[in-house]
């Protein structure tokens, strides 16, 4: 039967071509631009780290107090040196580390070779475990590293693949600035996007991290952050100077595996607060913050305002082209009244005309999809070459992309399909046949 | 025309009625407010710097191997900073160049409070950057009022600790900002943590800060040029050009400071960095980047919109002409010219447009409102209300022409007959 209504519904189709042609150029169109920009807000609002998200946390300590230049009470995002030193003193969480974004200089034995900046982070040595960091030769450094200042690295594939044409490198020992590490983990393949674990200080999309130090060894270099550095005030000349102020620059994360966790670790935090507030050190109350995953990448707004207003217009522009698609179905099912009528006469129910023309909106709403497709294609062709090229790359046609954008057309087709079906459904056999 | 039958015969398609207004009601309230952001983001990219901005471009520049927190490593890098100016000006095609670390449009900002009294209120606050004897006649700025930066004014900026220069200079905005009654020039402010007072000894017409951020927030204009010369190991160089000459300058440019200093990087732009040399050109287009993409997929969205509506009308029109051919053919037969059939379904479709417009500029304030409180999009002004309806009307009208032209056509006896 249902064979039988494909065949009424082609047939239907071709006998008003340019009806046919405008519901399923505007169901492509409208398609085409809701899918268009819900890549970009997809890609830009993925989860970077599903399997663990809700067990990371980014602590916030307010170590400026209440300023009316500021608004509200939130406190600022990184943290001062000395209350990271602090935290990851105390080790409360099962697993944390404090960061902050370095870009030393990757210096070649091979004069051939020009030395490069070499974008990396300044981690603690559970970094990599609790952020699953995947390891192609060696491994992370040990705790004990850590603590002994040690000067060792974990560099990117891709720098050991410069540096070493991809050779396992562990043992070998690279020259970064004026110093020589040795080489202790070669990572797989690893760019999360968007790069949650440093948004403290820096934007989302940046260049993908080559070199790892200890945090320990870092500031031992007396390495700058190469990113945001927040002061009230200034503090004297000098690295020391700089580490005993109250700028902050340091980015925080810790790993919390269950709600008694999370609670314990908020209230060593405000007992953090409070000590600091018994040493004179604060003069204000406890205002701590402990946001998970999404929290932070809400907080720091990582999709931007643009991009959700794209999506939200193009989803307007979907909802004009359903409207426009309700009236032209209703033309076209209208027109045929005579035809309804006289099936009606001959026996066929209300619910068999229903099934016949939501197969003609459902042939409709499949076409549609598929232009909808090759526009969604090209539309994130166009997208792509006007986006920063960081979050273009995250862009793009998978095969969920693909099913969700043909779905959206049947969906939307069959919705503006049902009022023209229930009228047609109404047409009622007598009066036509009387009136023919 | 007596309105009455075009009144009963609307009612009696109510639901097509209904249907086309809705659409341009819902076309007008999107396309008011897609103008709107348009709008808004050619004015964002459209705000001159205040720079010249066309004989333009920077090269970034780290060195390697020199430990600048040593007195040493500083001496020996401020010895080359000024070996590579003095040589970059010799170049024939070079105007001016000076070393900073920031430009309008390049990212990042650097920025203190200002106060009035050492330990005063902030009163405001200010993006700074780095600027020497040179750096008027590089950028081009234009000096309103007071002077420009002596050579032995100009410090050295280590890149730590408070900053205190006895002069400065300061836009206008700035300059009007702090003091309202213009006697700014030869007045004395206190940076953050700053002791020491700092003059104003010159005010520029106008500098934007290096975001492209804030267009409601006034603070875009809110620049201070700080005499010193940043002693660090990654720096910008400003140059300026003669004028034609800016391709054979990013050129020559780079491989003279290579001659300087063979051993120093500047980024070609692989391994997803930034390329070093870039003009100010590509800087403006990069900073407005994600401004002119929302602009075109606006623009993109508007007309497929307008397209679709169009033709959703056209679509309606002839198939209520095609419904009513008897009905015409009566009308024609008693007499109806064919002008007066084209003009009933012209008015026709101007009163169904009307509903919808009026419909539709409720909308458009609503959806306005609604940017307004998500986005922080500005008000939408009647203006472009009044232009999207007359836009609707013409389209509606457009696209009811050829239905109502075909209608006209229609022969009375053909009419009668083709049933």
């Amino acid at each position: 039967m249902i064979k039988y209504y494909l065949q009424l519904a082609l047939r239907s189709l071709r006998r008003n071509p340019v009806l046919t042609a405008l519901m399923v150029i505007a169901i492509g169109f409208g398609v085409a631009s809701s899918m268009t920009t819900y890549a970009v807000l997809h890609a830009l609002s993925g989860d970077p780290i599903p399997w663990k998200s809700n067990k990371l946390f980014f602590p916030q300590i307010d170590a400026w107090g209440p300023n009316p230049h500021r608004n509200g009470h939130e406190p600022a995002d990184a943290m001062t040196y000395i209350d990271a030193v602090s935290l990851m003193r105390d080790h409360r969480a099962h697993r944390q580390s404090a960061l902050y974004p370095i870009a030393p200089t990757v210096r070649s034995d091979d004069p051939a070779q020009k030395s490069r900046e070499a974008p990396g982070q300044a981690v603690a040595s559970e970094f990599f475990p609790m952020l699953d960091v995947p390891f192609l030769y060696g491994s992370s450094w040990a705790a004990a590293d850590d603590e002994q200042h040690a000067k060792v690295v974990v560099i990117s594939k891709s720098l050991n693949q410069r540096l070493f044409r991809g050779v396992n490198s562990v043992g070998r020992s690279i020259q970064l600035n004026s110093h020589s590490y040795r080489v202790i983990g070669v990572l797989g393949d690893w760019h999360p996007q968007p790069k949650f674990y440093d948004l403290a200080t820096t934007d989302a999309f940046g260049s993908t991290d080559q070199v790892f130090l200890p945090f320990t060894t870092a500031t031992d270099a007396q390495l700058a952050t190469k990113s945001g550095f927040f002061c009230i005030n200034l503090p004297s000349p000098g690295y020391a100077a700089m580490l005993n102020s109250s700028c902050v620059w340091i980015g925080y994360m810790v790993e919390l595996d269950t709600p008694s966790q999370v609670r314990d670790y908020r209230s060593y935090l405000d007992s953090y607060a409070r000590e600091q507030r018994a040493s004179g050190r604060f003069g204000w109350e406890p205002n701590n913050r402990l946001r998970d995953l999404s929290a932070w990448l809400d907080f720091e707004q990582v999709v931007p305002a643009q991009t959700k207003m794209s999506f939200v217009v193009a989803l307007c522009l979907l909802l004009v082209c359903m409207v426009n698609t309700v009236g032209l179905l209703l033309a076209k099912f209208l027109l045929r009244s005579g035809e309804i009528g006289v099936r009606r006469a001959l026996g066929a129910n209300r619910i068999a005309i229903a099934i016949q023309f939501g197969v003609e909106a459902g042939a409709i709403g499949v076409t549609g999809g598929l232009l909808g497709l090759m526009l969604t294609w090209l539309g994130i062709q166009v997208t792509r070459a006007a986006l920063p090229r960081q979050i273009a790359d995250l862009a793009h046609i998978d095969w969920l992309l693909l099913w969700q954008t043909l779905l959206l057309a049947v969906v939307a087709t069959i919705l503006a399909a049902l009022y023209p079906v229930w009228r047609a459904m109404c047409v009622r056999p007598s009066l036509q046949l009387k009136e023919d | 025309m007596p309105m009455h039958p075009i009144l009963s015969a609307l009612r009696r398609h109510k639901t097509g009625t209904v249907l086309i207004a809705l659409q341009i009601a819902l076309t007008l309230a999107i396309v008011c407010n897609a103008l709107l952001i348009i709008k808004t983001q050619f004015e964002q990219m459209g705000r001159p710097t205040g720079l010249d901005e066309h004989n333009l471009f920077v090269v970034a520049t780290t060195q390697s191997g020199i430990d600048s927190s040593t007195d040493d490593g500083k001496s020996t890098l401020d010895a080359s900073i000024k070996a590579d100016l003095a040589a970059l000006r010799q170049l024939p095609d070079v105007v001016d160049a000076y070393e900073t670390r920031s430009l309008p449009l390049t990212g990042g900002l650097w920025g203190l409070g200002i106060r009035l009294m050492p330990n005063g209120a902030y009163v405001s606050h200010t993006t700074y950057f780095q600027a020497d004897e040179h750096t008027l006649a590089t950028l081009g700025l234009r000096l309103v009022a007071g002077r420009n930066f002596r050579s032995d004014e100009i410090g050295e900026d280590d890149d730590s600790g408070v900053l205190q220069p006895a002069v400065i200079i300061v836009s206008k905005h700035l300059a009007d900002n702090l003091f309202p009654r213009g006697e700014a020039l030869g007045k004395s402010v206190y940076f953050t943590s700053a002791t020491k007072p700092s003059t104003i000894v010159g005010i520029v017409e106008r500098m934007q800060t290096s975001s492209t951020y804030g267009g409601t927030d006034n603070r875009t204009w809110d620049t201070t040029l700080m005499p010193m010369r940043l002693v660090g190991v990654s720096r910008y160089y400003v140059v300026r050009v003669r004028s034609g000459r800016l391709d054979a300058a990013m050129q020559s440019v780079p491989e003279a400071l290579y001659v300087q200093d063979p051993q120093r990087i500047i980024p070609d732009g692989s391994d997803d960095n930034d390329p070093g040399v870039r003009s100010f050109a590509q800087i403006r287009s990069e900073a407005y980047q994600g401004d002119r993409t929302l602009a075109m997929l606006m623009g993109i969205i508007s007309i497929i919109l307008l397209a679709v509506t169009g033709c959703g009308i056209a679509g309606l029109s002839s198939f209520w002409v095609g419904q009513r051919r008897r009905h015409i053919g009566v009308r024609r037969a008693l007499g109806a010219t064919r002008r007066d059939i084209a003009r009933y379904f012209l008015i026709e479709n101007a009163l169904i447009s009307a509903i919808g417009i009026i419909v539709g500029i409720l909308f458009a304030f609503e959806f306005n409102g609604w940017l307004m409180k998500q986005f922080e999009l500005a008000r939408l002004p009647p203006t472009y209300v009044l232009i999207g309806a007359a836009m609707l009307l013409m389209l509606s009208q457009g696209a009811a022409l050829a239905p109502a032209l075909r209608a006209a056509r229609i022969a009375p006896v053909q009419a009668i007959r083709s049933r």
